[in-house]
């Protein structure tokens, strides 16, 4: 069974294909080619939603994109649920499941429409005036607690999903010589034009079938054919030929810096069973040598009091409902218009068998042709008249018209009706355009904004630009898809039989009308219930420029972006306040067009895809022996092992504990590692560190400070030298790629002259650092017999050998303040010599530690961690280290700075060593530290503290800080105020563990 | 997103580059005086119309160059290798995009 107001024939839905559906639980049907709004009208159902702010029952006002009111609910089943949707691009299929939105308990029945009673009450500035005021009066938390959020759950769209988006997105680049936006005549006319020229050409459309505006056109013939099939046979001919991308159900949302355009593929949402394994969306990022924007033209609506009701909308979309879908829209029509372009949509409506009952035009007179067409036809036409008013509730049931005077209307007169057609002429739609930062020129004679000078490799044609008639939009169509390639023009004339030539004229702004203008609500803007005089008060308060209007009354701010209102509302405010439409300015058209899922933004980049992560050789070992991991950059790093029944600082202690004691092995192949290479190797360093590098011996290591051009130290780590013209680097773990950039940019920019090359090789070495007084009885026999004695090989030394047969660098290295060892194999190696490794700790008990532990360790000994006790602000002798700079060096970067006022300032912040009166008390790091113990509020603070332990070895607790003059405080007490009490702490050295460091030289 | 002309590699995405400042900003760690100093590190011309910049095909050779853009309309108008003066612009030929 097909919905009663289905005509007999025509149409392009296939009707070898019925499906059923349902709309808030009641069931339907309709054809494959329906639309949920198509389908629905068949059946005569109009009430769709209910406003936002308002809760008036609503209907369906357009047929395509640009539709405001119709906004439902899709419910897949398991997750998939899509709000939000306009039910004039939804797709039928067998089963679909949509709901209406924003209604309680009912879209018949809505208690939020007793918002229409406290109407004066939500007028414009609404939430400016309410949510920000009462704040300063007394009571104003049981205002925001209560009410606000109430009000605000009352203005709403559908809701959003709760569950995780089932689907999956694809994303794909591409590259084409012509991108043509839109299928309607004019880029079907491009389209053909350039592939003709052999150019890549990419064609999308926003609807599941191209032809735009001919699938709606049952009378106009091209070379002989009737438009739809004029449309199919160069569809055909395009889809044919190997240059030609066709992209249906594809909206272009966005269009960027340099011809970018951001395409929104849909795939899967009109099938009735989807492969769940194939992508729902894809997002197209095209790069396009030429764009043809060929987007057409949004009707608008007439603002005339009461224009709101279901059963009033576009005059051009009664006519796509009938000619596209086979569907009468209304029985009994009244047609108000200021534009010629509806008396098409009545002789169709007429042809079809609609009763019409009145075609009310605003104009005194109209000589177009369709006018006089539609007189001829003997459709009764009202001329300097307009609809004053409309009444029916969930439907509309009549309208009252009269002639217009003036600012008056008289004569009024009532007309019974249930479907009322509406045009104020069109609006090119120049949204891409204007997002592409092309300027748009005011045309004063068809009351719109039309394209100006491109500001990118691109040209806008038929309707979008202004132009309306068939032939002249064709011949402009054929010349544009050549031009745009720079070929040779040649002009190609269409044959073209009823063409309903036009301008974008018409009327915008308010109609007149004989009522209190206080009490009638014409409505403006649909989606977002704004109404002509919300902009008029608007006005009165003050406002002058669009812009502000626009956020003031909220008009054009909804989910449609203003597509059939933006005009209407400059027109009011220009008659408010007596000023041209230009004057007022434009609102800036943004991305996206039309909504856009977030799941087509993210693409695959979710869940594990979402980032990379980074694993050592050794992380499966770790896993495996009880490891909880902490996220350091991208890394997962051993944070501690956890033994059965220990906590976290059980295990911190004991890792601690036995290293000291025994033995401890540390994955340390997260460090940075640069090789860096080439005869002016040590030079190079030597510009890059504080430290100089010319006399460090082979086989020797040093600690290298690197400090940015500010003077402020940016990075550390243990540089050893292989050759003379080889050093190892290492770096911080999360500095690793800062500063691998930063020393190629001195290399290629500052220094090209040094003959150096800089290799990442982090990857490439996996490092194990072996450290306690017993690591070297762990290590001596794996070593293949490399002499590894405190004579042969001492602190800060490096041997380069093999491990087990493996090529092996070692280093004599330590953060812990233990005699240390750190072996470097080839990372496919790193799981087995650590495990070799484990194998000999394993014989006195030896512990593996993870990264709280080695940072314990290293707080002990007082060694600092870039980025944690320093913070960009940090100069080598605020942190003690004046001793790692090479003061005879002639230049190396940030060496200039440090002789700034403010770098050698005196009571700058140094670091200093605290340890807390109570041993038990542990600081919170980055607590503030005074000289108060009761701090009155807004005390100057002279440090903070960056590091704090238990230290298990020392059984006390542990601090790092920076302190206003420091290293001239020892012994100082000072104070850090916590909500519980201010803590005493007294400032002792950054060290705490083997003062003298004899441990390291064992 | 802007299109970038690498000079080593040509035209790629800017998803492939890193900014790198203003160009042309020459470093004399010589100078005596604070002030110029100071200058030489903080303080940039950030104009309304063509800069000379600074970007690295991070994704790409790995190298840095240097790009005259308008910051109205975003146009590249030239990019150069590092070290080569700074084009005229009558002579730089057609804006690439």
């Amino acid at each position: 069974m097909s919905g009663a107001l289905r005509l007999p024939r025509g149409g392009r839905i296939d009707r070898n294909q019925p499906v059923r559906f349902t709309f808030d639980g009641r069931g339907y049907d309709g054809f494959v080619g329906d639309t949920l709004a198509s389908a629905l009208l068949s059946h005569g159902v109009h009430l769709l939603g209910r406003s936002f702010k308002y809760h008036r029952p609503r209907g369906i006002l357009a047929a395509g994109a640009e539709e405001p009111n119709a906004l439902v609910t899709v419910d897949r089943g398991g997750g998939r649920w899509t709000p939000n949707l306009r039910a004039t691009q939804v797709e039928l299929y067998e089963g679909l499941v949509a709901k209406s939105q924003n209604r309680w308990p009912s879209l018949a029945f809505d208690v939020g429409a007793v918002n229409s009673l406290v109407s004066p009450m939500l007028g414009a500035g609404f939430y400016y005036k309410t949510f920000m005021g009462p704040r300063f009066v007394k009571g104003a938390k049981l205002w925001a607690d209560l009410f606000e959020p109430a009000i605000r759950r009352a203005a709403g769209l559908g809701e959003a999903s709760r569950d995780p988006d089932p689907d999956h997105y694809a994303t794909r680049f591409a590259h084409c010589e012509v991108l043509v936006v839109g299928s309607g005549p004019a880029g079907l006319a491009a389209a053909t034009s350039a592939a003709q020229s052999g150019a890549r050409v990419i064609l999308c459309d926003e609807n599941p079938v191209f032809g735009g505006s001919l699938a709606d056109d049952n009378h106009a013939v091209i070379d002989g054919m009737a438009a739809d099939a004029w449309a199919a046979a160069t569809i055909e001919a395009l889809a044919a030929r190997p240059n030609v991308t066709l992209l249906p159900r594809t909206q272009a949302f966005g269009y960027y810096n340099h011809n970018l355009i951001g395409l929104n593929q849909r795939l899967t949402d009109h099938l009735a069973q989807p492969d769940h394994r194939a992508p729902r969306e894809r997002l197209w990022q095209v790069r396009a040598k030429h764009v043809v924007l060929a987007t057409g033209a949004i009707e608008r609506p007439l603002v005339f009091p009461d224009n709101d009701r279901p059963g009033i909308m576009l005059a051009s979309a009664g006519r796509t409902f009938l000619n596209r879908f086979g569907v009468k829209p209304g029985t009994r029509v009244v047609v108000a218009t200021a534009h010629d372009s509806a008396y098409r949509a009545a002789l169709d409506l007429a042809a079809a068998g609609v009763q019409i009952v009145r075609i009310v035009d605003l104009r005194e007179s109209s000589e177009g042709a369709l006018s006089v067409a539609a007189e001829r036809a003997g459709l009764p036409i009202m001329r300097g008249a307009t609809i004053v008013g409309t009444s029916g509730t969930t439907r509309v049931r009549g309208v009252r018209i009269g002639r217009v005077s003036g600012r008056h209307v008289t004569d009024l007169e009532s007309l019974a009706c249930d479907l009322v057609l509406m045009c104020g002429g069109w609006t090119p739609s120049v949204h891409l355009f204007s997002q592409s930062r092309g300027k748009l020129a005011y045309d004063e004679g068809s009351n719109s904004f039309l394209p100006g000078t491109p500001a990118q490799d691109q040209v806008s044609i038929g309707a979008c630009a202004g132009t309306f008639g068939l032939a002249q939009i064709l011949r402009d169509g054929h010349r544009a898809g050549h031009a745009v390639i720079k070929m040779a023009v040649e002009d190609r004339d269409f044959a073209v039989v009823g063409d309903d030539e036009s301008t974008g004229a018409g009327f915008i702004g308010a109609t007149p009308h004989d009522r209190d203008p206080t009490q009638v609500k014409a409505f403006v803007d649909f989606q977002n219930d704004v109404t002509a005089k919300d902009i008029a008060l608007a006005t009165r308060e003050g406002f002058r420029s669009i812009e502000h209007i626009k956020r003031y009354t909220t008009t054009g701010m909804a989910t449609d972006q203003g597509k059939t209102s933006n005009m209407n509302a400059l027109g009011i405010a220009s008659a408010e306040l007596g000023r041209s439409v230009p004057s007022i300015g434009l609102t800036t058209f943004r991305q996206p067009y039309t909504p856009v899922t977030f799941g087509s933004f993210a693409g695959l980049s979710r869940d594990a895809l979402f980032d990379p992560v980074r694993e050592t050789a050794i992380h499966g070992w770790a896993a495996a022996h009880g490891a909880r991991f902490e996220d350091v950059g991208l890394w997962k790093r051993a944070w501690f092992f956890s033994r059965a029944g220990e906590d976290m600082h059980a295990a911190v202690n004991r890792e601690c504990q036995i290293t000291r004691e025994r033995a401890g092995l540390f994955d340390a192949s997260t460090l940075g590692k640069i090789e860096v290479v080439g005869p002016d190797a040590a030079e190079f360093l030597n510009r890059l560190y504080t430290n100089s590098w010319t006399k460090l011996g082979v086989g020797k290591c040093r600690y290298g400070l690197m400090l940015n051009e500010a003077g402020f130290i940016m990075d550390d780590g243990v540089v050893g030298r292989i050759a003379t013209d080889r050093f190892h680097v290492t770096t911080t773990t999360g500095g690793a790629p800062r500063v691998m950039a930063h020393m190629e940019d001195y290399l290629q920019t500052e220094f090209p002259d040094l003959k150096v090359w800089l290799t990442s090789t982090t990857e490439q070495w996996a490092v194990i650092a072996v450290q306690g007084p017993r690591a070297r009885e762990m290590l001596a026999p794996l070593v293949d017999g490399l002499d590894i004695s405190a004579e042969t090989m001492p602190h800060m030394s490096l041997q380069v050998g093999t491990f087990q047969g493996v090529p092996m660098r070692l280093f004599r290295v330590s953060f812990t303040g233990e005699l240390g060892f750190e072996v470097n194999v080839p990372a496919d190696y790193g799981r087995a010599a650590w495990e070799a490794l484990w194998a000999e700790g394993r014989k006195f008990d030896a512990v593996a530690y993870g990264t709280e532990a080695m940072h314990v360790m290293r707080a002990e000994k007082g060694y600092i961690i870039v980025g944690q006790d320093t913070d960009g602000t940090v100069t080598p002798d605020d942190a003690g280290m004046a001793w790692a700079v090479g003061k005879t060096k002639p230049d190396f970067v940030g060496k200039r700075s440090l002789g700034r006022p403010d770098l050698v300032a005196p009571n700058r912040k140094q670091i200093v060593g605290l340890m807390t009166d109570d041993p038990r008390t542990v600081l919170e790091e980055g607590a503030q530290i005074v000289g108060d113990p009761t701090p009155a509020r807004g005390t100057h603070a002279l440090g903070h503290v960056t590091s704090s332990y238990f230290s298990a070895v020392l059984g006390r607790s542990i601090a790092m800080a920076v302190v206003e003059g420091g290293r001239g405080r020892m012994g100082e007490t000072l104070y850090i105020p916590m909500p519980s009490g201010s803590i005493s702490a007294k400032i002792v050295k950054p060290v705490f563990y083997d003062l003298e460091g004899v441990r390291l030289n064992g | 997103m802007l299109l970038i002309p690498c000079p080593y590699c040509g035209p790629r995405s800017e998803l492939e580059f890193k900014h790198a400042g203003e160009a042309h900003i020459t470093r004399e760690p010589q100078v005596a005086d604070d002030q110029a100093w100071g200058e030489f590190l903080y303080t940039r011309t950030n104009p309304k119309g063509i800069i000379a910049e600074r970007w690295r095909h991070t994704s790409g050779c790995g190298r840095f160059f240097n790009c005259l853009r308008d910051t109205v309309s975003d146009n590249i108008l030239a990019t150069y290798k590092s070290g080569e003066p700074r084009p005229s612009l009558e002579t730089s030929g057609e804006p690439s995009r």
